[in-house]
Parts: structure tokens; C-alpha cells; sequence
């Protein structure tokens, strides 16, 4: 009673949104925030409100400065290695359907994930703003590398702030930060996870927000973080939509990426959200399963909410207190979504489902052994998602030719998957997963104590 | 008196405000005590709440304990944290707050982030808080850009709104705050979160003075303060003083009993000298 009392409103101009999308009237590229439909926003302390808007500001300005989108240009290709390639996949691609499925290889930047992306444009903003401290938090450790390596690069101080917990799992990547010279701080209050760590670095923040940046890893958080975030990733779905016009020599049936907070899937999706005959997907943490209440999928489960900054889809109780979540992938391992996210989700432009953990690793391995490409886990949940929806398609083609009504192959069909991250961080977990340590070795003692080796 | 009305909104007598008026009255600064409800019982809550009433508190402040405190210091996270693990649910804070009004004048407010307002739904949170007693709502994460639904309820049911402002508040945006809140302000003293700290920010006699400037009637100070000496600075040009964390720690070591002392001891600071 109450979500509809709260959704009733948007629910009128959602639909008049899709529709206007489908009649090809509106683009729903560029969105600039604060609000896309009802979500979005600026849930925050007063305290934080100016900075906030000073980094609206400089952002407008920057994005308007031809100095400042080459610096990112040539960053982007000299640094990051950009642009990432766009891998077919064929043997993979036999146990989706037999579609054929392309890799965007986000894995291959420096870093090995997109993180990178967002963190150089970031960086570069701190700097225009006259700021000479980033911070940041991190889950399992990549947007906390990724801003480490960012502030090297850039001569900023840098703190992360990461759950106790999290500390002691990934002890590599907390010696990965320091040794780009970052400072590590564990998060023991609440539940010792991510979201306290954004917590934390909030609180950080609001004392220090004179010279300090929040470098925020995901496309959530209060104006203009979505917008900012998704802009700076935007770069993964204009390559990708380029590279499939020339390498197919058309555009795509579907672009399928992983949603956490949703940084890498808002950016992949933004090349196509005008094309009405892409499909996309969005593949959310189903954890152990929706049902066993032990998961991350917040679209497919929460409710409108505020967190962090942003009204939008929120695991929580009916007293409206946060709900942790749960997901074999530290990336996806989050309560929230960005608010973007739900209002593709309410418009239908973008559908969102859940994988499991256990999908997941299959999809992990399958690509290791089909491919030669250990993933990330959290990409794995991409790929589990593409294997559905390639044999979704198959299914379609097949009903099709037998009503006679089209003689289009699964052959023929096109599946983009963003693949975000490499998965060299998360051989300990898949190890402990596939049971490839030895009985009674060091790494299999380590393993069961959730360590990373 | 309500600072500010909405066009044709039923003009609405303020609790704050006429607390903070009275003690203004007696040539003294009002003092408000924060308590987290639940910590370390409801029942607790209510009585320390009492007991700061008939020790010197003139507005008291009940927080609502919510999973993600991100304008909080380690004291209040840890009693709120507390609060919840022992099962607090947040349609108890009506019974704290109709636990106070009832054996007590005081004016007692919700200090609470948005989004368990939101799930219980902004019309019914503020219906139950009207119908317990209470004067209003403190709104630490919702600022009045975002409030639309808050103006529209504290309207119909007579609800306080006291939005914070900070020594970042451009006069712009202080005054949209300070146009938006009815009862009374409330000034962030310092760029940081709860806890208590040795000196009270210089930053927080320019809020008030900004605040005052963007037409603020009642400018109330909080964050840091702890001590006597500290209400005795503040009372000198606020017209109110907020002690948080010294009162969690005083309930947490010594019970209702430590509150009622502290209180007396924090009110001997309310009465402005003559320069």
C-alpha cells in the first residue's frame, strides 16, 4: 500500500515516458539527472549540498572543455589501453543457443576492469576543483585499486575505506592500495560491509569536504554522481556499438551486462538505449536465490527507497532499515542500485533478472575453458545471463520457422555481453568453489576461512 | 508563532517554537537533549526523556535508530546499532514520544534519516507523530529541495520541520532552508558528524548569524557540544543549544539517573550574562 502510494505519481509519467521512447519521439540518452522519473536525487546532509553542486558545476564545465575531453581521450588511450577490443566468442556461443555472443573487453584496461574509466574522469575533476585528497570505499578491493591508481597517477592523497570483513578476505588488494601509495582505513561499525564503508567515507567527507573529493565507484550515490559516473563510461557502449557496426555490420539483438550499483551496465547501455531493436538486460546478484532471502537483487526485490544519496530500488524492511545482501561476487554485493537502473526498469526499456551464484561460476568456468578468458564474477553473471537469453532467442527462431513465420537462424542473431572485469582476484573464491585445493594444504585451510590466497 | 506558512495552508501553532520562546522569556537559551529511542530500552528512553524534561531541558529530541547513520560519530552509532540489535522497531518511537508528552510540557521532536519515513509512508508517520504528541520532525539527510511530501503532511498535522543548515550553506540555499523550517532552525556547528568535541567551531556563531540574516526568528546550535561551558558560549547568541552524544554516553554508563545531573549541570549554562 504504501510503494503504491509512493509509485502512483510516477507511474503516469513512466508510462507516457516508454511510450514516447517506442514512437521514437525521446531520447533517453544524455539523461542529466538529478532525476530520471521519480528516482534520483539529492538525499543528503545540508553540510554536503555546496559540494555537491560545486562538482556539478565544474562537471558541466569540464564536459563543455575540449581540454578536458582530450585529456580524458588520451588518457583513456594511453593509459587504459582504450579502446577495449570486441572479442566474438564462438565456442562459448554454442551453449547460448548458438547466437553469436561478442565480449566487450573491459577486462583488458589497466586495472583489468572498466573501474578505471570513471576514476581518471574523477581524478581529473578533483583536480580541476583544487582538491588534493581523494577518497573512496570499496567492497572487494577494485574501485579502491582503481582509485589508488588514479591518485598515483594524479598526485592526490588517497584513503579507501573497506569493511573489516573485506580487509581480511582481499588482504592482497589492501596491500595492492598501499603499494600505489593509497591508505587503507577498516570499516568495523554496522554491518562491516559496503555500505558502511560508504558510510564511512560520507562522514569523511562532510569533515573534510574542503580539500578532499569523494570519488564514489558506481553510478548511485546524490546528483551528479549518476549522470557523472555514467558519463564517463558512456565510452564502453560507443566503442561497442561502433566495433559491432563494423566487425557484424549491424546493430546487435542484445546487450546483456552484471548491475551492482550499476556502473559498468549504465555505461555499456547508454550506445544503445535509442536503438529500439536492441533488447538489454540487466543481470543482478540472485545469490543463493531470491527466495532463500540471501541475495543482491534489488530491482527484482526491493523497494523505492533513499540510500546514499539517491531515491531508488533499496533492499529493506518494513521499518525501511537497509537489508544486507549476499553474493559470491563482492561487486554485485550491494543494497542499492543506481537510480537510473529503476527508471529504466519501471519504463521496461531495460529488464532485469536475477543469477545466482551458483549460474554464475558455471558461466566462469565455461568461459575459461571455451574461451581462454578467466572473468570476473561479477561478469560471470553477465554471461550466465547471455546463455539464457541466447537460448531464449534460439527458442523464438525455432517457434518462428515452424509457424512458418520467419526463416532468421539463431546463427544470425547477435548477443553483446560487457564483460567488466578480469578474474585473476577471484581464483581463491573460484578454487574454493570448483574444490581444486588440495585436502589439507595451506590454500585449502586459508580457503575455508573465506581468505583470499 | 510558526515562522513561515504555506499560502493557504491553517496556521499552525508551533511546539518549538513556543518552548523556545518561553525560555527566551525567562532570558535564557533553550536547551534540547538528544536521546536515541530504544537505547537501552524503550522503557528507558521514555524515563530519561522524563527526566530530562524536569531537569532543565526545554525541547527534547527522540532518534529514530536506523541502519545507515551517516551524520553520526561512533558514540550514537554504537547506542543506535545497539538499539536495533535488541529488535527496536520504529513504530515504537510513538510510544516514546507519547510516553514523554504525557508526563511532560516539553516539546518533543523525531530526529530521524528520510527512508524509514518513506516506507512507512510520509502521511502516516506523520499522522501516528501528531497523535503521540509530537512537535515535529529533525531531518538530517532531507533537505527541503527533496521535501515536497514533508511540507504537505507537516502542514495538514501540524508538524515542526526543522532543516539543518551548515557553515557550507551558500546564503542562497540558507534561505530556501531557513524559508522551508518552522520551529526552528538548526545549525550545524561545525563541518563533521555527532560526537563530542573540546571547543565549539568559530564556524558556528557565522551560521547563526547567516541564518539570522536569511530571516531565521529561532537559530538553535548543535553538534560537539558537551559541557556547560560549551552551552554557556553557545547560549550567548543561539537561541537554543543541542547536546547529543554527552547525554548517550551519560545514559549508557549511568542510567536515567546521569542524565537527570548532566542535564541540571548542562541548563546552569542557558542564562545569558550581561556583557
Amino acid at each position: 500500500m504504501v510503494r503504491l502510494m509512493v509509485d502512483a505519481p510516477a507511474a503516469g509519467s513512466d508510462e507516457s515516458a516508454v511510450d514516447a521512447f517506442l514512437q521514437g519521439g525521446e531520447s533517453l540518452r544524455h539523461a542529466p539527472g538529478p532525476y530520471f522519473g521519480s528516482y534520483g536525487g539529492r538525499w543528503m546532509p545540508e553540510s554536503l549540498i555546496a559540494a555537491l553542486d560545486e562538482l556539478e558545476d565544474t562537471f558541466e564545465k569540464a564536459k563543455a572543455d575540449p581540454e578536458f575531453t582530450a585529456q580524458i581521450a588520451e588518457l583513456n588511450k594511453n593509459y587504459s589501453g582504450r579502446p577495449s577490443l570486441l572479442t566474438e566468442a564462438k565456442r562459448f556461443a554454442e551453449h547460448a543457443g548458438g547466437v553469436r555472443i561478442f565480449l566487450k573487453r573491459e577486462d583488458l584496461n589497466h586495472t583489468g576492469s572498466h573501474k578505471i574509466n570513471n576514476v581518471l574522469g574523477q581524478a581529473l575533476l578533483a583536480k580541476r576543483m583544487g582538491k588534493t585528497r581523494v577518497i573512496a570505499e570499496t567492497g572487494a578491493g577494485q574501485h579502491g585499486v582503481a582509485s589508488a591508481t588514479a591518485a598515483a597517477l594524479m598526485g592526490l592523497e588517497c584513503v579507501v575505506y573497506m569493511g573489516a570483513e573485506d580487509c581480511r578476505r582481499q588482504s592482497l588488494n589492501v596491500a595492492r592500495m598501499e603499494l600505489l601509495g593509497a591508505t587503507v582505513i577498516p570499516v568495523t561499525n554496522g554491518s562491516q560491509t559496503l555500505k558502511d564503508a560508504i558510510n564511512e567515507a560520507l562522514r569523511d567527507w562532510v569533515a573534510n569536504v574542503d580539500n578532499t573529493h569523494y570519488l564514489l565507484g558506481t553510478a548511485a550515490g546524490a546528483h551528479p554522481f549518476p549522470a557523472m559516473v555514467r558519463y564517463f563510461h558512456e565510452v564502453i557502449g560507443e566503442e561497442a556499438r561502433a566495433q559491432i557496426l563494423e566487425q557484424a555490420g549491424r546493430l546487435p539483438d542484445a546487450v546483456c551486462a552484471c548491475i551492482g550499483g550499476g556502473s559498468n551496465a549504465i555505461g555499456i547501455f547508454h550506445g544503445f538505449l535509442d536503438d529500439p531493436s536492441v533488447k538489454i538486460y540487466g543481470f543482478e546478484a540472485g545469490g543463493e536465490g531470491v527466495e532463500t532471502g540471501r541475495h543482491a537483487a534489488t530491482i527484482t526485490l526491493g523497494k523505492p527507497g533513499v540510500l546514499h544519496g539517491a531515491r531508488s530500488y533499496l533492499m529493506q524492511d518494513d521499518d525501511g532499515q537497509t537489508i544486507e545482501s549476499h553474493s559470491i561476487s563482492a561487486g554485485l554485493d550491494y543494497p542499492g542500485v543506481g537510480p537510473e537502473h529503476s527508471y529504466l526498469a519501471d519504463i521496461g526499456r531495460v529488464s532485469y533478472e536475477p543469477i545466482t551464484d551458483s549460474e554464475a561460476m558455471d558461466a566462469f568456468r565455461l568461459l575459461c575453458r571455451t574461451e581462454g578468458i578467466i572473468p570476473a564474477i561479477e561478469s560471470a553473471h553477465a554471461l550466465a545471463g547471455a546463455m539464457k537469453v541466447g537460448q531464449r532467442i534460439a527458442a523464438e527462431c525455432a517457434a518462428d520457422e515452424a509457424a512458418g513465420k520467419s526463416t532468421v537462424k539463431a546463427s544470425e542473431k547477435i548477443v553483446i555481453v560487457n564483460l567488466s572485469g578480469r578474474g585473476d582476484k577471484d581464483v581463491a573464491t573460484a578454487a574454493e568453489w570448483f574444490d581444486l585445493l588440495e585436502k589439507d594444504s595451506p590454500e585449502h585451510e586459508i580457503a575455508k576461512e573465506g581468505e583470499q590466497l | 508563532m510558526s515562522t513561515v506558512q504555506e499560502p493557504g495552508a491553517a496556521r499552525t501553532a508551533s511546539k518549538s517554537a513556543a518552548a523556545i520562546d518561553c525560555a527566551k522569556a525567562q532570558g535564557r537559551a533553550a536547551l534540547i537533549g538528544y536521546l536515541p529511542a530504544g537505547y537501552p530500552s524503550v522503557e528507558d528512553t521514555i524515563a530519561a526523556g522524563i527526566a530530562l524534561a524536569e531537569n532543565g531541558a526545554d525541547l527534547i529530541e527522540i532518534g529514530i535508530p536506523y541502519s545507515d547513520p551517516v551524520m553520526d560519530g561512533l558514540v550514537i552509532q554504537a547506542a543506535t546499532t545497539e538499539a536495533l540489535n535488541k529488535g527496536f522497531h520504529v513504530r515504537q518511537v510513538f510510544d516514546v514520544v507519547r510516553g514523554i508528552t504525557s508526563k511532560t510540557d516539553a516539546a518533543v521532536l523525531v530526529m530521524t534519516y528520510w527512508n524509514p519515513v518513506v516506507r512507512m509512508g510520509v502521511e502516516e508517520f506523520s499522522r501516528q507523530l501528531a497523535d503521540a504528541g509530537g512537535a515535529g520532525l529533525i531531518t538530517p539527510d532531507l533537505i527541503p529541495d527533496e521535501a515536497s511530501e514533508w511540507m504537505a503532511a507537516s502542514d495538514k498535522y501540524g508538524l515542526d520541520r526543522v532543516f539543518l543548515v551548515a557553515p557550507s550553506s551558500s546564503p542562497e540555499r540558507m534561505k530556501r532552508t531557513v524559508d522551508a523550517s518552522r520551529g526552528f532552525v538548526y545549525a550545524v556547528s561545525i563541518m563533521g558528524v555527532t560526537g563530542a568535541r573540546t571547543s565549539v567551531s568559530s564556524a558556528a556563531r557565522d551560521v547563526v548569524a547567516a541564518a539570522r540574516a536569511a530571516g531565521a526568528e529561532r537559530v538553535c546550535v548543535g553538534l560537539g557540544v558537551s559541557n556547560a561551558d560549551q552551552v554557556r558560549e553557545i547560549a550567548a547568541y543561539a537561541d537554543g543549544v543541542i547536546v547529543g552524544t554527552a547525554l548517550v554516553v551519560a545514559i549508557g554508563d549511568g542510567g536515567v539517573d546521569a542524565v537527570a545531573s548532566l542535564t541540571k549541570d548542562l541548563s546552569t549554562g542557558l542564562t545569558r550574562e550581561e556583557a
